[in-house]
């Protein structure tokens, strides 16, 4: 919100291809712990939009309530955000989808947010195919709250109150792959490397892409015995592939080893790169990957990376049929309103 | 034993099973009335049921225009449904009619000397005349209707066009149709001395009125009113309000050559999703509503309240029905009042509107749309079952073709090209308490703030600052200040002379109240009468309660919850507001109206004596 202050460029910042700075992606300053995952997610979002030199005012940010949920506030200044209540950011991104299918949206969850109060409206705009990028926050603890185990703990994983959780865990990744989501995958808020091309993928798709990325709460959960801290993450790591995102203006490079890589168009005609550490690793084959993450699962490995991606999906505007000339938050007074006469026509048809 | 007799003033009340075709078969009637100019009130009484359970239609004939519930009794039964026989056979009145399928006799304990018994051989005939059961079944409440025709004097010819245009497009089902008809016909002229006493007669009283359920109506406003986006989940009795859009708009918002829709309706997983896409869509920058009922509303209680402090517009329709809980789904009530005025946790209000009929109710919901971007934040349309769910007699539908939709302080993205200060969303700078809107994506540099509903200053950032907190929670209440100079007046009628007393009610209490007025005044009480028509009261309301010494606040619910509201805003002296209530889940009674006045004006007697 500071147009009116002369904008101070950092004398070595680069522009993008819109002439914008990494500063222009930027947002209020973060009021979050130090150290907290959460932070490192903003800055890849913050890389990964100057990147792919998003104009910030056509990102929409929508969010629920808890720490995760706070961040939208630390990026993108001059987009509208939409801090909603707890669980239902699903809802919100729909509706403002619904009335402007032009605006890029961003949604950002907790594990709390998606997979406790939240899961109900989770299921639905998965299967329903939202055209989006959904990410959850996913540090198996309520942080704002203290501390408490969220739905996504594992068995057995202790946050700082030492007492290990009893329940079993809701693995959103493999329930957005049964669902029907366009485009899963799992991140690290450590992983800078693999998470950036990661949101540049998933803000390009066409369709619900789906972004689960591990992100260790200092304050709560970041204990020898979390599952979720940053010690755990490193040692339990499993890389699907090395991810490398390719928008459709850059020319493609060629110097990679036949059957190492899967390259993918997207929607937009970028391309994601894939690369292959799996035998046969197929990131188009959704039952694959339930079963790839299912066995790293029972090895007690986490799965990072891109775990499926359809690029034809049909969004949800597609199924509904809405047009594709206007958003309809655009249509004017005359496509809206029927006119006199043909209320006449009812009447007489009422009598 | 003296038949009854009276013209085109009467109660005719059909007893059928659920789900066997009945409903459309007694509309007939209903509308064969209306078109011969008699203002008619046909009324489902239906059960939570798909099939099997006892069901009734009831239509109130009445030249003089009283389309309420008269009482509970009825001059005319069709006893269609062995079932509910028994009780079917009480409520008729002393002269009155029992239509009944004689192919078996009747039992000895539904005998009743004073009234009259008219039996028709329906299974018999339909065993004769058709093959398939399930036109057995059908054909039998055509036939029934044929037979009212000749005994009540039903024109046939207009009946028969009826079944015309009801099967446009359909015409091998005509022929069939009318034979039914003629059949039930012929035989009545054959055995009774017809027409009856209890008859119609051909008038003008509905010329130019049109006949519409209170769903469609408002369906119809927000169609006219530019909503664009809906998100629903279905709940009797409001489903019909977006099956009514989904109709219209499929028809009048479609891309004639794509087939691409200028809307969207969207079946949401629950209340709190469809709220949630309203809220979105809205934020956005479309017109978007919900349409409920009380449970509904129960959920819907979060987001309204992010409504209301983020000052977001929403559309809500709220078709109310028997609480609490899940009550009598399909009964009608006026109960989500309190819930809908105070919905959500903190000093949370909300704009209502309560229409009476149907053209009240399109243009309500126009109107609602305008409303909400105005006020930035929910309005609340509140009809119910009785309204929603039935045919009303209506004036016509209008609309101005020079109308143009009022979409409050928005910027454009040339306003905010030529803005030179500091963009603050919820900075009150001419007094009325509401802010400046921007939309998503209006502008690449200027207008972009963060929606929260967390508390935020002036400039929507998040703030934990007391004082900054109070001054929001102030200019909301000077908002409020502004939506009552807005919102729709009360209707009220005077008398002459002034009376000393007054009655005050709303919504579909309207027909009931004016027919107990009216017996009222026969018996020499007369009453000052205000219908109110919104939530918050504006001052003509707060007048009419200071010019009153006693005030029946007439309600279809058991707490009395327009009085609660009352009191509380308008700091009326509580002993002044006198509660006249029925709840019965049937729409409310001038009987019961006028006797609870009654009772109160005999108890105030008896003091002063
Ligand atoms: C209806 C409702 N219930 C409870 C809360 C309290 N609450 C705020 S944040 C939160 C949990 C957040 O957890 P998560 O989504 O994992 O976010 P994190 O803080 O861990 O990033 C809870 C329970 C609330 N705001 N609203
Ligand atoms: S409590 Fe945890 S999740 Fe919240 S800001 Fe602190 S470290 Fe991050
Ligand atoms: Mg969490």
């Amino acid at each position: 919100m500071s147009y009116i202050n002369p904008q101070f460029r950092h004398p070595c910042s680069n522009t993008n291809e819109i002439g914008c700075t990494r500063k222009d992606y930027e947002g209020v300053i973060s009021t979050l712990c130090a150290g907290c995952g959460h932070d490192s997610i903003t800055a890849a979002v913050v890389q990964a939009c100057f990147e792919l030199s998003i104009k910030p005012h056509t990102v929409a940010k929508i969010s629920g309530i808890g720490c995760s949920s706070k961040t939208p506030a630390y990026f993108l200044s001059q987009s509208h955000g939409f801090n909603s209540v707890h669980g239902r950011m699903p809802s919100i991104a729909t509706g403002a989808n619904l009335a402007n299918r032009d605006m890029i949206y961003l949604g950002i969850s907790g594990d709390g947010d998606t997979a406790s109060i939240g899961i109900g409206q989770f299921v639905h705009i998965a299967r329903r195919n939202l055209n989006m990028l959904y990410m959850v926050e996913n540090n198996g603890c309520y942080g704002l709250t203290k501390g408490q185990d969220s739905a996504t703990a594992d068995v057995g994983s202790a946050a700082k109150g030492g007492i290990p959780n009893e329940f079993a865990p809701v693995d959103l990744v493999s329930m957005a792959l049964d669902l029907g989501a366009s485009f899963v995958a799992r991140g690290f808020s450590g992983d800078k490397e693999q998470l950036v091309p990661l949101i540049k993928a998933g803000l390009s798709h066409k369709g619900f892409a789906f972004l689960d990325i591990i992100s260790p709460c200092v304050t709560f959960n970041n204990t020898p015995g979390s599952t979720k801290s940053y010690a755990h993450m490193r040692e339990h790591m499993e890389m699907t592939g090395k991810v490398d995102f390719v928008p459709e203006e850059a020319e493609i490079k060629v110097d990679y080893k036949p059957g190492e890589m899967t390259d993918i168009t997207l929607h937009d005609g970028a391309h994601i790169r894939l690369n292959k550490l799996g035998d046969d690793y197929d990131p188009q084959n959704r039952r694959g990957a339930l079963a790839a993450e299912e066995k790293a699962k029972e090895k007690g490995e986490i799965l990072t990376g891109l775990l499926f991606v359809d690029p034809e999906s049909h969004d949800l505007h597609d199924v509904l049929g809405t047009t594709t000339k206007h958003p309809l938050r655009n249509l004017d007074e005359k496509t809206l309103c029927p006119g006199a006469k043909a209320l006449e026509a009812i009447n007489e048809t009422s009598r | 034993m003296k038949p009854l007799k009276t013209t085109n003033e009467f109660v005719i009340r059909f007893a059928n099973v659920n789900g066997t075709g009945s409903w459309s078969a007694n509309l007939l009637f209903a509308r064969t009335a209306f078109r011969m100019g008699i203002p008619v009130s046909p009324k489902n009484i239906f059960p939570s049921n798909i099939q099997g359970l006892p069901t009734w239609y009831e239509i109130r004939v009445s030249e003089k225009g009283y389309l309420g519930q008269r009482s509970n009794d009825v001059d005319i039964m069709v006893a269609m449904n062995p079932q509910s026989m028994a009780a079917d056979t009480k409520t008729v009145v002393s002269g009155g009619y029992l239509i009944y399928d004689n192919t078996k006799r009747l039992g000895s304990h539904l005998k009743r000397d004073d009234i009259n018994y008219i039996g028709l051989p329906l299974t018999e005939m339909c065993l004769r005349e058709y093959e398939d059961p399930k036109l057995r079944l059908l054909f039998k409440n055509i036939i029934y209707i044929g037979a009212l025709a000749a005994l009540t004097d039903l024109d046939f010819e207009v009946l028969k066009n009826l079944i015309s245009d009801q099967f446009k497009g359909k015409e091998r089902l005509i022929k069939p149709n009318i034979g039914a008809l003629e059949l039930g016909y012929n035989y009545a002229k054959e055995h009774f001395d017809c027409p009856l006493g209890i008859r119609v007669k051909a008038t003008n009283k509905t010329d130019n009125k049109i006949l519409i359920d209170g769903n469609s109506a408002l369906a119809l406003g927000a169609l006219y009113g530019g909503a664009s986006v809906v998100g629903w989940y279905p709940i009797t009795p409001s489903t019909s309000v977006v099956d009514s859009f989904k109709k219209y708009a499929a028809r009048l918002r479609t891309c004639e050559t794509t087939g691409e829709k200028n809307y969207a309706v969207l079946q949401a997983e629950d209340e709190l999703a469809a709220m949630g896409m309203v809220l979105g869509a809205s934020w956005m920058g479309a017109r978007a509503f919900t349409a409920t009922s009380g449970p509904g509303v129960s959920l819907m209680s979060e987001f309204l309240g992010l409504s209301y402090f983020a000052e977001i517009p929403a559309v809500l329709f709220d078709i109310q029905r028997s609480g609490p809980s899940t009550g009598m789904p399909t009964r009608t009530q006026q109960s989500d009042i309190i819930s809908c005025a105070y919905a959500s946790h903190g000093d949370t209000k909300h704009v209502l509107l309560i229409p009476s009929r149907p053209k009240e109710c399109f243009d309500m919901s126009a109107d609602a749309f305008d409303l909400s971007d105005q006020l930035q934040t929910a309005i609340i349309v509140m009809s119910d079952l009785d309204l929603g769910m039935n045919d009303n007699v209506s004036e016509p539908l209008e609309w101005d073709d020079k109308r143009e939709y009022k979409r409050g302080k928005v910027l454009s993205e040339d306003d905010l090209e030529k803005m030179t200060e500091r963009f603050g969303r919820y900075l009150d700078k001419d007094g009325d308490g509401i802010g400046t809107r921007t939309l998503p994506g209006t502008h690449p540099s200027k207008g972009s703030f963060f929606t929260r509903g967390s508390s935020h200053n002036a400039y929507a950032a998040y703030t934990e600052n007391s004082d900054d907190y109070v001054e929001c929670m102030k200019r909301l209440e000077r908002k409020w200040e502004t939506a009552k100079t807005l919102v729709p007046k009360p209707e009220i009628k005077r008398k002459e002379d002034g009376a000393t007393s007054g009655v005050i009610y709303y919504g579909t209490s309207d027909y009931a109240t004016q027919e107990a007025l009216d017996l009222l005044e026969q018996e020499g009480h007369s009453f000052d009468a205000m219908r109110l028509r919104a939530f918050p009261f504006n001052k003509d309301v707060e007048e009419f309660l200071a010019a009153h010494e006693t005030l029946y606040v007439i309600e279809q619910n058991r707490d009395a919850q327009m009085r609660t509201l009352l009191m509380k805003e308008c700091e009326t002296d509580p002993a002044k507001l006198v509660p006249v209530l029925g709840y019965s889940g049937r729409p409310i009674t001038a009987q019961e109206i006028r006797e609870q006045i009654e009772d109160h004006l005999n108890i105030k007697k008896k003091k002063a004596a």
